[in-house]
């Protein structure tokens, strides 16, 4: 009886290690919120929507956190690198003249020569400092991001749909995609059931993304890059040029956030310039960690569960919060969740190695 | 004359296994005051570990204790930390330096023993902060120095001074211990010139006059013949001989390290000799800036189809040689396999001319512990020879083939006896000797026309060795691929190789039939020692 019990509470305990102590919570928290919001007079089909929106605008984005992790550079906090090359190609797309769904497969064209440059910088960068990767990386985000800060004022930009209005110079912090690109992706095959809305073309793109690199993963090369990963001097005795490997994931990794940013704009309906980029890694980092992935081992499926669950999470809270209580928690619940899991996964970092 | 001594330190039936790897048997030991005894053995034979137990090293008792008494000036002593041994009289300098090299060499000497004064602050905070007495330091360390018998300056910065002096600093440091009684010296010669090793020996003889006892542990056999009172012989965690420094010989204690058989017979398996098959791989002046194991100058022939071995002392140099060649560690030199020349520094273009290489550091080199047997076994075979891969469009996409990687970790795991749940186990989770199993089979895998072994036993216990060696030699034999295994273990060298060379000080010290007897094989073992 005695031991039944035990057995029981071991297995238990096994379970909830397997899935992860705060993902488990956190999805307990989120089906909390869901059974609640009708409670509260909010409308499920609504939120649900909403939650299926932002999976499809963040999913490639949070996709982007998979190469760098399987290479061993760790989780991609210089995510801002790449979304300024997307933001490139999305103004200059506009400032070009094209519109409607062109623009956006010419925002796609003139964003991947910037993510390759500045991503093969970025990885060199990073092939000098192994092991120090993730400081490094969030500092290359930030000052990047300054750095952008200028030039958008600075960069002879005249499309009168970008500038400000009064000096006639100077990128707008702003930009609606009105007539350009927004919702290309989410108006295919569109389907509306009362109050639920799926985008089902934004979220065919995501699933084209993860295939190619979930297919990616299974090629010769994408099984170097785990390797590379999991032990770069097996790597190396093994023949492999691990520079050259990880370079490649920082490559990859920017312009996933680069097309990631694209297709985030065209759900959102806006380009945000200027600060904007400084706070889109660490939800994208918390997403993919929230979905189980480690500092060292990430899967497409961790990139799907992460991003539902965090964005459930930060839809659902306002709503359900601001009707309970009549105060805006959601922020706080959104910081304390994302922050508090990357701090988690950093600390499950060493106790792996050991 | 030990008898006429006060018996200082006595070991009654030390045990020590770690997780059931018996590594201390029956130790029993005397010591008398001012005595002066040379341990020596192979590594790995004990040394250390006994050292350990008798500094209280806090290893010891987190890997469940010892067994037996240490009984010191007659009193049954159990040291649950090094601090304990300090203040019973005992002084231990390490292999490593443990010196602050900001620091001057005073400092070190009387580091945290400081003569303090008290003042105004310390009154109020306590005698952490008291003021240090800088002339009574200097005048401390002075002697301390001076007892040892040899000039070192004594404000000069640790990390300014060449090695030998940082030595002789660790052992002042000891010397001016008031308490001190015993002081272990693990290897202090090992970083020394000629003449500074000859100063220490004075030295010791000197602390010895005042009445410190001494263990000493050296590979040099000629400086204990010169300094100890007496020889201890340890192999696999046994003393087997002991015996007055003044009645034995190098020869004879070399034989007592090595031969687990005394009568140094031949060797069980007969040895063929290669002598008319072709040089397939020849080494010329090859360096390799391996840290520990660097190699100055080899010069080396392997002939096709015979497994040679490389045997040597830690730190001469053996494991850089197919760590070099292979391209882990900076090499320079001239490789030529086969008629051609390999380029060093490049671990691909080795492996497309077709060696292989099993590295004696399994965890770190060896595999990819977070990934599966599979993964494992058929990775490098994958990348270097493109095998175990589907393509599509013309080659353009190579997709890997689980079914093929399946089938060939089933077979090396059928054939080698691997002992796991599936082939898509983690390689973390099998025990030291199948993780070694699985290393020989990434490099079977390989098909190579040359593999280099390193270690292949260490750390694993005695039925997998076995094995082990045995899948070595039948490789050898059935795929006729030359083999060059390099082991710290002569008779594991002597059982399998057809020919042994032995590197000492970075070099080929000689190469010998593996049926050549073990006294011979120690001799050169020694003989270039640096």
């Amino acid at each position: 009886m005695n031991t039944d019990t035990k057995k029981e509470k071991s297995r238990l305990k096994k379970m909830v290690e397997s899935f992860g102590l705060p993902r488990l919570l956190i999805t307990l928290f989120l089906i909390l919120l869901l059974i609640l919001a009708p409670i509260v007079g909010a409308d499920l089909p609504t939120q649900i929507t909403n939650i299926i929106a932002r999976f499809s605008w963040n999913g490639i984005l949070v996709l982007a956190m998979v190469p760098m992790v399987h290479s061993g550079c760790g989780l991609n906090f210089g995510l801002p690198l790449g979304i300024i090359s997307g933001l490139l190609g999305a103004t200059l797309s506009i400032e070009f003249g094209f519109t409607g769904a062109f623009s956006f497969i010419m925002a796609i064209l003139i964003a991947t020569p910037f993510a390759l440059v500045l991503g093969t910088i970025y990885g060199w960068l990073l092939n000098k400092i192994k092991g120090g990767e993730m400081m490094i990386a969030t500092y290359v985000g930030f000052s990047s991001v300054s750095l952008m800060c200028m030039m958008w004022l600075v960069l002879p930009y005249k499309s009168p749909n970008m500038v400000w209005g009064m000096a006639g110079k100077g990128l707008r912090t702003t930009i609606s995609l009105e007539g350009y690109y927004i919702n290309v992706l989410a108006d295919i095959l569109h389907i509306k059931i009362g109050n639920l809305e799926i985008p089902t073309g934004t979220i065919l793109f995501f699933a084209l993304l993860a295939f190619l690199i979930w297919a990616f993963l299974h090629t010769k090369t994408g099984t170097a890059m785990t390797a590379v990963g999991s032990n770069p001097t097996f790597a190396k005795a093994a023949g492999i040029n691990v520079n050259k490997i990880r370079l490649l994931s920082v490559v990859m990794s920017t312009w996933l956030a680069a097309i990631g940013i694209l297709v985030y704009e065209q759900g959102f309906g806006f380009i945000q310039l200027y600060m904007a980029p400084f706070y889109m890694a660490l939800p994208a980092v918390s997403a993919i960690l929230i979905g189980g992935a480690s500092v060292n081992k990430a899967s497409i499926t961790n990139v799907i569960i992460g991003t539902i669950l965090f964005q459930g999470i930060v839809t659902m809270t306002p709503t359900v919060m601001n009707n309970m209580v009549h105060m805006d928690m959601s922020e706080v619940i959104r910081i304390i969740a994302s922050q508090g899991m990357i701090l988690y996964a950093l600390t499950r970092k060493t106790e792996g190695s050991k | 004359m030990n008898d006429q001594k006060k018996t200082l330190l006595e070991l009654k039936n030390i045990q020590k296994d770690f997780f059931g790897n018996q590594v201390l048997t029956d130790i029993n030991m005397k010591l008398g005051e001012g005595e002066v005894i040379g341990l020596v053995g192979e590594n790995g034979a004990g040394k250390s570990t006994l050292m350990r137990i008798l500094f209280g090293a806090d290893m010891i008792r987190e890997t469940g204790g010892y067994g037996g008494d240490v009984i010191l000036n007659g009193e049954k002593v159990s040291f649950s930390s090094p601090f304990d041994a300090i203040e019973a009289g005992i002084g231990m300098v390490h292999q490593e330096f443990s010196l602050i090299p900001g620091f001057t060499t005073t400092e070190n000497i009387l580091l945290n023993r400081e003569p303090t004064r008290r003042n105004v602050i310390s009154e109020v905070f306590g005698d952490r902060l008291d003021t240090l007495k800088r002339t009574e330091m200097d005048e401390r360390a002075a002697n301390a120095i001076e007892m040892m018998g040899v000039d070192i300056d004594r404000n000069m910065i640790i990390s300014d001074m060449p090695v030998g002096h940082k030595q002789f600093t660790e052992i002042a440091r000891e010397l001016s211990k008031e308490q001190l009684k015993l002081l272990i010296l693990d290897e202090p010669t090992a970083v020394l010139t000629e003449k500074e090793a000859e100063a220490l020996l004075d030295s010791i003889r000197g602390m010895s006059e005042r009445g410190i006892a001494i263990i000493f542990i050296t590979h040099r056999l000629q400086e204990i013949l010169a300094v100890c009172d007496r020889v201890v012989v340890m192999r696999d965690g046994y003393i087997v001989n002991e015996a007055p420094a003044s009645e034995t010989n190098v020869t004879e204690i070399t034989r007592w390290m090595v031969g687990r058989d005394v009568e140094g017979k031949a060797s069980s398996v007969s040895t063929r000799t290669h002598e008319n098959a072709k040089t397939i791989l020849s080494i010329e002046k090859l360096w390799v800036d391996m840290p520990g194991e660097t190699v100055r100058n080899v010069n080396l022939e392997v002939k096709k189809g015979e497994i040679l071995g490389i045997g040597g002392l830690a730190g001469q140099g053996k494991l850089g040689i197919p760590n070099g060649i292979m391209g882990l560690y900076e090499a320079g030199g001239k490789v030529v396999f086969d008629g051609k020349e390999i380029p060093l520094n490049s671990p691909r273009r080795c492996l497309d001319s077709g060696f292989a290489f099993v590295s004696e550091d399994r965890r770190g080199v060896g595999l990819l512990l977070d990934e599966t047997l599979e993964w494992n076994i058929a990775f490098p075979a994958m990348q270097i020879q493109n095998r175990f891969l589907k393509n599509y469009l013309g080659g353009l996409i190579k997709w890997r083939d689980e079914k093929a990687i399946k089938e060939i970790t089933d077979k090396y795991i059928e054939s080698l006896a691997i002992r796991c749940t599936s082939s898509r186990q983690k390689a973390r989770e099998l025990s030291g000797g199948n993780q070694q199993k699985v290393c020989l089979a990434k490099a079977f895998a390989l098909a190579p026309r040359l593999l280099f072994v390193s270690e292949p036993t260490r750390g694993i216990d005695v039925g997998a060795k076995a094995l082990v060696l045995d899948a070595l030699k039948e490789f050898n034999r059935e795929s006729g691929v030359t083999i060059v295994m390099i082991s710290s273990e002569l008779e594991e060298l002597r059982q399998s190789c057809d020919r042994i060379a032995i590197v000492s000080g970075g070099k080929i010290a000689g190469i010998l039939p593996a049926s050549s007897s073990v006294e011979d094989l120690g001799a050169l073992m020694l003989s270039q020692v640096i």
